[in-house]
């Protein structure tokens, strides 16, 4: 990271609206199917299952990139409080995304169910059938996932407060296509 | 998202778009959750529905909470193959595991009290697994869950006209009552048949699909008995005599014998049982070896949710297979999380 860019990485960028755009499926398809009894339950629990398992593995890959290209700093006029309040917040996004999969699947294993994904493939289970285990699993599940949604709500109000508000380029960082008034700050 | 330059110049504009952004969001969220519709029929409600006035069966299954695990194996003889490609059907010897039980929200029930007599079954193959639950009467209660959900309510008043009122709204109860009133009793869980009454679709090697049911049908003597003679017997005397009779005369046997709809057969009703002539395929035998008490038993840890099916086997447009998988789901999770109440007395689990 000692060569800081403008802007994240295009295949970053992608994956960030990529993964958000299922993330927040992924949250309101989890509460939608636990509170309804209708054929629809099958489809969107297979859904929530296939789709938990393919951002595992896009985390992996879009950490793995972050580690690689790194990002664009920060404002400088930006105060430190924030500044660490952003980095704090990006890192618990990073720890949802890859703690609410495996608690899902944790939580299936633990109550000895079969895990198959659309297309029929299986996942094997890592863990034994346990009353105790499924419990800590399944509450961790559901508080973690209504505190993801609190922290994307969050995120989401910060990202507008730069695009409109402070209009400081932050939101360029990330933006898939280049604004068209560009602000990006002067480095 | 990216014409920033679009968006309104004022900030107070700008603060009011933020608000109404994730106010939205939150909203939209907590209309998916069913937050905001207490009319919407949610895994919760039908968990309400079925706990009786004394509470809840802390630590068992919310209904069929009283049973009796086994283990055993399914022998297919292959015949199912020409039907569904699953693994299970193929020739040869598949282990098994499962429980008697009785449809009732109450683990103390007398078991003479009890009209429906059910059993959950897992059959394993090869990495593949099938789940079900089948219960004695030859068609269901009621052609929906929502009408399954508001049969309990109206049998849980006190008032005998809400019971009127639900059979006006719900002709197809008749049937079931009238099953309940004339059909025989017996005595033994290895006696009863075992009816799947779920619609499911089968597909074949060849990707032929066939709507099917199927039942277990006892291969033991079937001795009719009155519930009056019933009545003198022990609280739970179904647990005692299948005990005494696995130990005594050896493995129970069922036949498993699926039943192809003809085109037009009601599939999305339960309720409805489709006509004797309909072809049937005999697929293997269960044969029940051995009988376990379910406080430590290994059927306790199983939901025998009926959409944990093989590849092969799918769900039909029968809307029950879905709400009873939300609804054991839930009834899964209290359960685990109620351990506390209903403590295992082998040292084997946590
Ligand atoms: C589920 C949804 C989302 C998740 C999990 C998520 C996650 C993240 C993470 C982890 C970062 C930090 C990148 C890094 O430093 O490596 C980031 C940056 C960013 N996100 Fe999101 N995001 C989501 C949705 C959104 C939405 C809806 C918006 C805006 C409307 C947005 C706007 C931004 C912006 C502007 C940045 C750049 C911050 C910077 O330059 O430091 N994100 N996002
Ligand atoms: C980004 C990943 C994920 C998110 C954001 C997420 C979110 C959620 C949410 C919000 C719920 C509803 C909780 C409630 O209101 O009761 C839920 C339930 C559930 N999730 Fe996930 N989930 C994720 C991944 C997974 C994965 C990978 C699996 C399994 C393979 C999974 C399995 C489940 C199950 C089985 C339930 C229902 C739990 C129950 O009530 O029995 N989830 N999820
Ligand atoms: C919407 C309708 C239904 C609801 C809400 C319902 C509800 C339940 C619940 C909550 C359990 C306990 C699950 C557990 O904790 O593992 C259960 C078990 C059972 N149900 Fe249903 N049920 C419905 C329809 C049916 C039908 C149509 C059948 C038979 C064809 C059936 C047969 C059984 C049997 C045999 C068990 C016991 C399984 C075992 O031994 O674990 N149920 N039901």
């Amino acid at each position: 990271m000692s060569n800081e860019p403008h802007r994240f990485a295009p295949i970053q960028r992608s994956l960030h609206w990529l993964m958000a755009a299922c993330i927040i499926a992924m949250l309101f398809i989890g509460v939608g199917m636990v509170s309804t009894v209708a054929p629809k339950y099958l489809p969107l629990i297979l859904i929530h299952k296939t789709l938990g398992v393919t951002l595992l593995i896009l985390v992996v890959v879009r950490l793995a990139l972050r580690l690689h290209y790194g990002a664009p700093p920060l404002p400088d006029d930006l105060p430190p409080a924030i500044k660490l309040g952003a980095r704090l917040s990006h890192l618990a996004l990073y720890g949802f995304m890859i703690i609410m999969p495996l608690l899902g699947l944790g939580m299936l294993w633990a109550a000895a169910y079969p895990v198959v994904l659309y297309g029929g493939i299986r996942i094997p289970a890592l863990l034994a059938q346990s009353d105790r285990v499924h419990t800590l699993l399944w509450n961790a599940h559901f508080y973690l996932g209504f505190a993801f949604f609190a922290l994307v709500l969050l995120h989401l109000a910060a990202a507008l407060f730069h695009a409109l508000l402070r209009r400081d380029g932050v939101f360029a960082t990330i933006a898939l296509l280049p604004l068209r008034n560009k602000a990006t700050p002067a480095e | 998202m990216n014409q920033s330059g679009n968006l309104p110049r004022s900030g107070l504009g700008s603060l009011v778009l933020i608000a109404v952004v994730l106010g939205g969001g939150a909203a939209a969220f907590a209309y998916t959750a069913g937050w905001l519709s207490p009319g919407r029929l949610t895994p919760e409600r039908m968990i309400a529905a079925l706990t009786p006035p004394s509470g809840a069966p802390l630590g068992h299954r919310r209904n069929h909470a009283k049973g009796i695990c086994f283990t055993g194996v399914f022998e297919a003889n292959g015949n199912g193959l020409e039907l569904s490609r699953a693994r299970v059907f193929e020739r040869g010897t598949h282990p098994a595991l499962g429980r008697f039980n009785l449809g009732t929200a109450d683990p103390n029930a007398v078991d003479a009290t009890v009209r429906v007599r059910g059993l959950g079954l897992q059959i394993a193959a090869d990495g593949e697994e099938w789940r079900m639950a089948l219960i004695n009467p030859p068609f269901f209660a009621v052609s929906t869950p929502q009408a399954f959900h508001d049969l309990l309510i109206a049998s849980g008043k006190k008032d005998p006209e809400a019971m009127k009122t639900f059979i006006q709204a719900n002709p197809e109860f008749a049937a079931f009552a009238t099953w309940a009133k004339t059909a025989p009793w017996t005595a033994s869980y290895a006696e009863e048949p075992y009816h799947g009454l779920n619609s499911f679709i089968f597909t074949d090697a060849k990707g032929g699909e066939h709507a099917v049911r199927w039942s277990l049908l006892p291969m033991a003597q079937v001795t009719p008995i009155s519930q009056a003679e019933l009545d003198k017997r022990g609280p739970d005397f179904l647990e005692q005599e299948i005990v005494e009779r696995v130990r005594a005369s050896g493995p129970q046997r069922w036949s498993m014998v699926t039943t192809v709809a003809d085109p037009g057969d009601p599939t999305a009703d339960p309720s409805k049982a489709w006509p004797e002539s309909r072809h049937t395929v005999q697929v293997g035998t269960l044969v029940v070896q051995r009988i376990e008490q379910e406080r430590d038993g290994p059927c306790r840890d199983v939901n025998f949710d009926p959409t944990v099916l093989p590849p092969g086997i799918r769900p039909s447009d029968d809307p029950f297979p879905a709400a009873r998988s939300s609804v054991y789901r839930k009834s899964y999770d209290l359960r685990a999380a109620e351990a506390r109440d209903y403590p295992r007395t082998g040292a084997a689990k946590p």
